[in-house]
């Protein structure tokens, strides 16, 4: 690891603002740590050197102007997700091969405005659908981190692990993510990198490659909480391409950061604490009450009674919007063709190749509780538990609480073919489908690590467009924790 | 609720998914295991209570009825794996 990349994304800014060093030599910097490294992580699966390159010299001419913008010269990864114009757009699938978008994501297009320079696309689960990044059509990621002592490859989360992975391994400064059921702030959890899922609305859907539109929702991952503020914001607008996105400003996050929480209610959630749970997720949580009580945050014990419905009934609405989402991928418009004897045939064919096994395993899931007969069973009744789970969060609102402090993940990083049961693999999302069942933003921000020296993290979950508060508690935890880096063992 | 493999397969039709025997009989047990979980739902009185619509409170955004985008069919196509003249190539639909 060089110097360079040992800065932190605001550090690396103010330095870059001051002419310590050029947009060129950072991204060289960049460029050599994905050069040693991806090869081990694989959290990369396309690297945009030349594009890097040029985008960082023109950060350079901007910077020697006085004209830079609010990441200018900053080199981030982009997952897979995120259309960018010409560049390998796959969502991680077979089904997508080949496919280069004419257009941009707006939020990716944010980003370049501001002067942030794109180092490549990131390796997630196929269309965002996983938990340990395992589905991927282009392989595994691997943790940067190891349990201590022990040689065995971990997984980095899912689904946005090539994220995660390229954030704790320095092999970006910053990458954006998306999230519809937990796919940010739980590889952050187990990566030990900070994740935010803003309020449903706030970064604009349109140019992402769309899993449960209801759902799904684009954020930051980084390594501190400054970071992260620094990079929503870019991140964030108002968008007319996007129906959803919310007309609303978006506030300057980073001045939330270190500011006092003195007064701040925060509430704690009985019905998180869950059978089974580890020891060391139980004292974590304590921990994260002290620190905030510490702080001068009041602490009230809520009940949010529906919780442990959120994860069955996201198991319905997500399938179900997916199953209509991804019937877009038929061989006519773009990505992999398989002939068949007539155009039936060339559509099933198409999708039984294109698509891996827990894609397929949704979209037959979606399809099936949105079939004839079923639709008022399943998927009606999905939405009305939505509706309480949502009450349940306006309810401990209503009654003053600021914020909310729950575990992000049941546990740490586990090894991949670890968990082979379907349903088992989706209760890693157990503590964060509520806040996207409910829209709300949620922050993953590392707090400890586990026994066996692997990160655990904390979630802070606020009230719709309450991130401005969440980075303030994030940045107690994080000033009370401390940061935590992985051992560089991959190159 | 429970599905049996003849649902299955019909399912997949719907999806447009081609399955293998072994397939089926493999995603029958996955599909059971996961309806069975989601049947949790039916502990929950939802009596009275509307399904949930939009998460945030906002109007529906409306514009002008006007032509704004376009013109540009070429890159359209340009990611069709078979295309003529800008249009898409399909197989022959119509005998």
């Amino acid at each position: 690891m060089t110097e360079l990349t040992k800065l932190t994304l605001t550090e690396a800014r103010d330095g870059l603002a001051a002419r310590d060093f050029s947009a060129r030599e950072l991204t060289d910097a960049y460029l050599g740590e994905i050069a040693a490294g991806n090869q081990a992580l694989n959290a990369y699966v396309a690297v945009t050197e030349d594009k890097a390159r040029a985008m960082a010299a023109a950060s350079d001419a901007r910077l020697a102007k006085g004209e830079g913008g609010a990441l200018e010269g900053i080199p981030l990864g982009i997952k897979d997700l995120f259309a960018t114009k010409g560049v390998h757009t796959q969502a991680c699938s077979h089904i997508l091969d080949g496919f280069k978008p004419p257009y941009e994501s707006t939020v990716t297009a944010n980003l370049w405005a501001d002067g942030a320079v794109m180092l490549g696309k990131l390796n997630m689960d196929e269309f965002a659908m996983g938990s340990s990044n395992e589905t991927s059509y282009y392989g595994n990621v691997v943790n940067p981190w190891k349990r201590t002592g022990s040689d065995e490859a971990l997984v980095p989360g899912g689904s946005s692990g090539g994220s995660a992975a390229a954030v704790a391994g320095a092999l970006c400064l910053g990458a954006t993510a998306t999230d519809t059921g937990g796919s940010i702030r739980q590889p952050a959890a187990l990566t030990g990198t900070v994740g935010m899922k803003p309020t449903y609305g706030r970064c604009s859907r349109w140019g992402t490659v769309a899993f449960a539109s209801s759902l799904d929702q684009a954020g930051p991952i980084t390594r501190t909480v400054r970071d992260n503020a620094v990079m929503l914001r870019s991140m964030a607008s108002v968008d007319a391409k996007d129906t959803t996105s919310i007309d609303a400003p978006v506030p300057d996050y980073e001045a939330a950061v270190g500011k006092s929480v003195r007064g701040l209610r925060i509430g704690i959630p009985k019905e998180y604490r869950v059978d089974g749970m580890p020891d060391e997720i139980n004292a974590l949580w304590q921990q994260g009450i002290d620190w905030l009580k510490d702080a001068g945050a009041e602490i009230v014990e809520i009940s949010l009674p529906h919780t442990k419905y959120a994860l069955p009934a996201y198991y319905i609405v997500a399938p179900a919007e997916a199953s209509s989402n991804l019937a877009r991928y038929d061989g006519v418009r773009y990505g992999l063709r398989v002939d068949g004897k007539d155009i039936a045939d060339m559509y099933e064919n198409t999708r039984a190749a294109g698509f891996g096994a827990e894609v397929k395993r949704r979209v037959m899931v979606g399809t099936y509780v949105l079939s004839a007969g079923y639709y008022d069973a399943y998927y009606l009744k999905a939405q009305k538990v939505r509706t309480l789970i949502k009450r349940d969060f306006d309810q401990s609102f209503e009654a003053g609480v600021d914020a909310i402090l729950t575990p992000a993940t049941p546990d740490a990083a586990f090894a991949p073919g670890a968990i082979t049961d379907p349903v088992a693999m989706y209760l890693n999302d157990i503590f964060t489908v509520t806040v996207n069942m409910a829209g709300l933003p949620g922050l993953a921000v590392p707090a400890g690590l586990n026994r066996d020296g692997l990160p655990l993290g904390l979630q802070l979950i606020g009230r719709p467009f309450g991130e401005e508060t969440l980075y303030s508690l994030g940045s107690v935890i994080e000033q009370a924790a401390g940061r935590f880096t992985p051992k560089r063992w991959w190159a | 609720m429970s599905v049996d493999i003849d649902t299955v397969k019909r399912v997949a039709h719907l999806a447009r998914i081609k399955v293998t025997d072994t397939e089926a009989d493999e995603m029958t047990g996955q599909l059971n295991t996961i309806l069975a979980f989601v049947e949790q739902l039916d502990e929950v009185d939802v009596s009275g209570v509307e399904p949930m619509t939009s998460v945030v409170k906002q109007e529906m955004k409306k514009r002008a009825d006007v032509v704004d985008d376009g013109g540009y069919p070429q890159d359209v196509v340009a990611n069709a794996p078979m295309s003529e003249d800008n249009f898409f190539m399909v197989p022959k639909v119509v005998e």
